[in-house]
């Protein structure tokens, strides 16, 4: 260990710098780009690296992660220093060595202004915002009775709050300063839930390089560099500093954590039958418009299918919760449901369309030349005839929408996938949880392929020898 | 009087005229078989008589209605047109996911809105005059192809038709299949059904017709008695197809 230790620092200084990483997507004031200059960094982690590296005789490298993967990018070694508001949790220390805080914050509870539950306590059986694996959301599910409601950015929670999807939202006061207090029908309600810490962090083994990094934030400490640093990015000032990190408490893989994953698994299940009940009739309607109708039902047919179809998913489940927000009120679940399944109609629309085209023009002529209404030549003739041909597409659609649901997560809905994630961070292991929810899905999508294939042989027959030639003359 | 009448029916596909004003009449009983080369416009006349083909001009009088140049093949007019014009087609088209019952059964239970037991009675009648009584309840892909037309024959009689119309009913079949297939249509002319009946089937046109029409592109060129017409034709157009090699 002490080996592997000893060559850390002098890995770096052999390289000449300090690769150091952070998410520019964070924004102001952590590490942004200046907006007059955009190739050069700004923020006060661009100079709290700056000064580490200075006393370490090197230069400071920024590399650029995804936040949410910072940790697991140092495990592999993409860069020597994850420095971005990552803050000092159990969960954080399991995965890395970290430094001494360089800087602390208090967590703030927002409301909408006069809201009259003004404490944690008092909100027991409200709907709180946060976001997933953060300290706040720690707190959240600590906190008896409370409706966790999780974001994977951070304006969202506050702008469902002052849509009054949720009745307060919890996360530090850096995020609720710069994006919840800035709308003035929220106020905080409580300034100091907790206190956390921000915290940078090595990998495990490389224990010299986090005392030089912990010797140099004493040093910046000590000469006022940091205070400094705070005041010019205006930063609220500095309380004591709290305790020391909270013991790890670990969570096991146990029936709790399957009881939560079995409830993710309804979700998934309920939210994809639903989308599909909705995208199949939907589809019908489309297809149906863009063979019979009018040239103009026909263009709108079209138009809705080529711009569902061409842009994803993730884009029209936003626009749909948050977009449209101020005009329609839509729940999560709903906007959920609603999202997907409008989406899968397009696709269906053009499943329905090639069956129905598949269909020899023979039959429909046949059941002209009885006497039967266009209505009636379509209930009795094409589209049982259409829906053999569909139901494998279909089926494929439904298992495909069935993993698709998980895109939901991002408009808050917890369903499988997420539920693994959560339960990933807080057992400090992918491989069972996502064991589990491989699994999870499979006995799902594997029932509805095999009831999908008996409808097909219950609905088949043999093609109509002769059915493809047309009259010659 | 006639049960059809057509005057001056033309219609052009793009710039070649299919029919070319064709004058005709059908009377009550009669079976008119209607030979030529192919591409002489038999088939599109046929459709014309109940709509599925609309065509540009001339008049179509048939089984009481009036058929106006240019109506559209879904015009609502036209559903009880086709209710006593009835269409037996070149490849079948039984609709596969219906029972050989179904399929005859139909149009009587959802057209005439006949009470299904009904329907079924009508329906195993209709498929006993086919011989096909016992086929009742298989899918039409288990059948033969002479078994399918037949089933097809039924379907369209189902309705109790005035005229029949037949688009080449045997091409599709093979020559064994035909004899089958020709049989219940001699029969059919017997009872007194008024059959339009486009063929190749010479021998057929000869013996089972009142009356050969002979057409030759989009005219019709010749028509009277099968003797005269066959044997003996006036027209150089039908000479020369009588006594093609």
């Amino acid at each position: 260990m002490a080996l592997v230790a000893a060559s850390a620092l002098a890995r770096i200084e052999k390289q000449g710098e300090l690769r150091w990483a952070g998410d520019l997507q964070g924004g102001e004031p952590y590490v942004y780009r200046d907006p007059v200059d955009p190739r050069r960094l700004d923020g006060f982690e661009v100079e709290i690296a700056a000064g580490i590296a200075r006393r370490l005789g090197v230069r400071a490298t920024f590399v650029q992660n995804d936040w949410s993967n910072l940790l697991p990018s140092l495990a592999r070694g993409d860069f020597d220093v994850a420095l971005n508001g990552i803050e000092d949790t159990p969960v954080v220390r399991a995965q890395a060595l970290v430094t001494r805080p360089y800087f602390v914050f208090s967590e703030q509870l927002v409301v909408r202004r006069g809201f009259p539950l003004r404490t944690l306590a008092a909100l027991r059986g409200h709907r709180v915002g946060t976001l997933a694996s953060s300290l706040a959301h720690t707190i959240l599910r600590d906190t008896p009775g409370i409706e966790v409601v999780l974001y994977s950015g951070q304006e969202e929670p506050y702008r469902d709050l002052a849509l009054r999807r949720i009745d307060a939202v919890l996360l530090d006061s850096l995020i609720a300063e710069r994006y919840g207090l800035t709308n003035p029908a929220l106020e905080v309600a409580d300034t100091d839930v907790a206190r956390g810490t921000y915290v940078a962090a090595v990998r495990r083994g490389e224990a010299d390089l986090r005392d030089a990094l912990n010797r140099a934030l004493d040093d910046m400490e000590a000469r006022g560099e940091l205070s400094a640093i705070f005041a010019k990015y205006h930063l609220p000032p500095q309380p004591a500093l709290p305790n020391a990190a909270a013991a790890d408490q670990r969570a096991h893989f146990d029936a709790a954590q399957l009881v939560l994953f079995l409830r993710g698994a309804l979700v998934t299940l309920f939210v994809s039958l639903l989308a599909m009940s909705l995208a199949i009739p939907l589809g019908l309607v489309l297809a149906l418009t863009r063979i019979y109708g009018g040239a103009v039902a026909r263009f709108s047919s079209h138009c809705y299918v080529e711009l569902f179809r061409g842009t994803p998913v993730l884009l029209q489940l936003y626009l749909l919760y948050y977009g449209l927000a101020p005009i329609v009120h839509l729940d999560a679940l709903t906007a959920a449901i609603l999202g997907l399944g409008m989406n899968y109609g397009a696709y269906e629309a053009e499943v329905h369309r090639a069956a129905l085209g598949a269909i020899p023009a023979g039959q429909g002529e046949a059941a002209a030349a009885l006497g039967l209404t266009r209505w009636q030549q379509l209930r009795l003739v094409l589209l049982p005839q259409a829906l053999r041909t569909a139901l494998p597409a279909m089926t494929n659609d439904l298992i495909s929408l069935l993993k698709d649901s998980s895109l939901v997560s991002v408009i808050t809905v917890v369903e499988l996938t997420k539920q693994m994630t959560i339960t990933a961070v807080d057992v400090r292991s992918w491989a069972l949880p996502g064991l589990a929810c491989a699994a999870m899905y499979f006995a799902m999508s594997y029932p509805l392929a095999r009831l999908a294939a008996r409808l097909e042989a219950r609905l088949g027959y043999p093609e109509v020898p002769g059915a493809l030639q047309e009259s010659a003359a | 009087m006639s049960i059809v009448r057509v005057a001056g029916l033309r219609k052009a596909l793009g710039s070649r005229e299919v029919l070319r004003g064709i004058d005709a009449h059908v009377e009550q009983g009669e079976t008119i078989t209607i030979v030529g080369p192919s591409g002489g416009g038999k088939s599109t006349f046929l459709r014309c008589l109940n709509g599925l083909n609309p065509f540009d001009s001339g008049v179509v009088e048939i089984a009481g209605f009036t058929l106006a140049p240019r109506t559209p093949p879904d015009a609502p007019q036209l559903r009880m047109l086709r209710v006593r014009v009835a269409m037996v087609f070149q490849s079948f088209n039984l609709f596969p996911h219906l029972t050989v019952l179904q399929n005859v059964a139909l149009a009587p239970v959802h057209v005439r809105r006949d009470s299904p037991g009904r329907a079924r009675e009508r329906a195993l009648e209709l498929l006993g005059r086919v011989g096909l009584r016992d086929r009742a309840d298989l899918r039409p892909a288990q059948l033969s192809g002479g078994q399918q037309q037949r089933v097809a024959i039924a379907r369209a009689l189902a309705m109790q038709p005035q005229v029949l119309l037949l688009d080449e009913p045997t091409s599709a079949l093979d020559p064994q299949m035909r004899g089958e297939v020709l049989a219940v249509l001699r029969d059919l002319a017997r009872s007194g059904m008024t059959m339009l009946v486009v063929t190749h089937e010479m021998a057929f046109a000869r013996t089972a017709a009142t009356r050969v029409w002979v057409f030759d592109e989009g005219r019709l060129v010749e028509s009277g008695p099968p003797a005269e017409v066959c044997e003996n034709p006036r027209s150089e157009r039908a000479r020369a197809f009588f006594t093609r090699p």
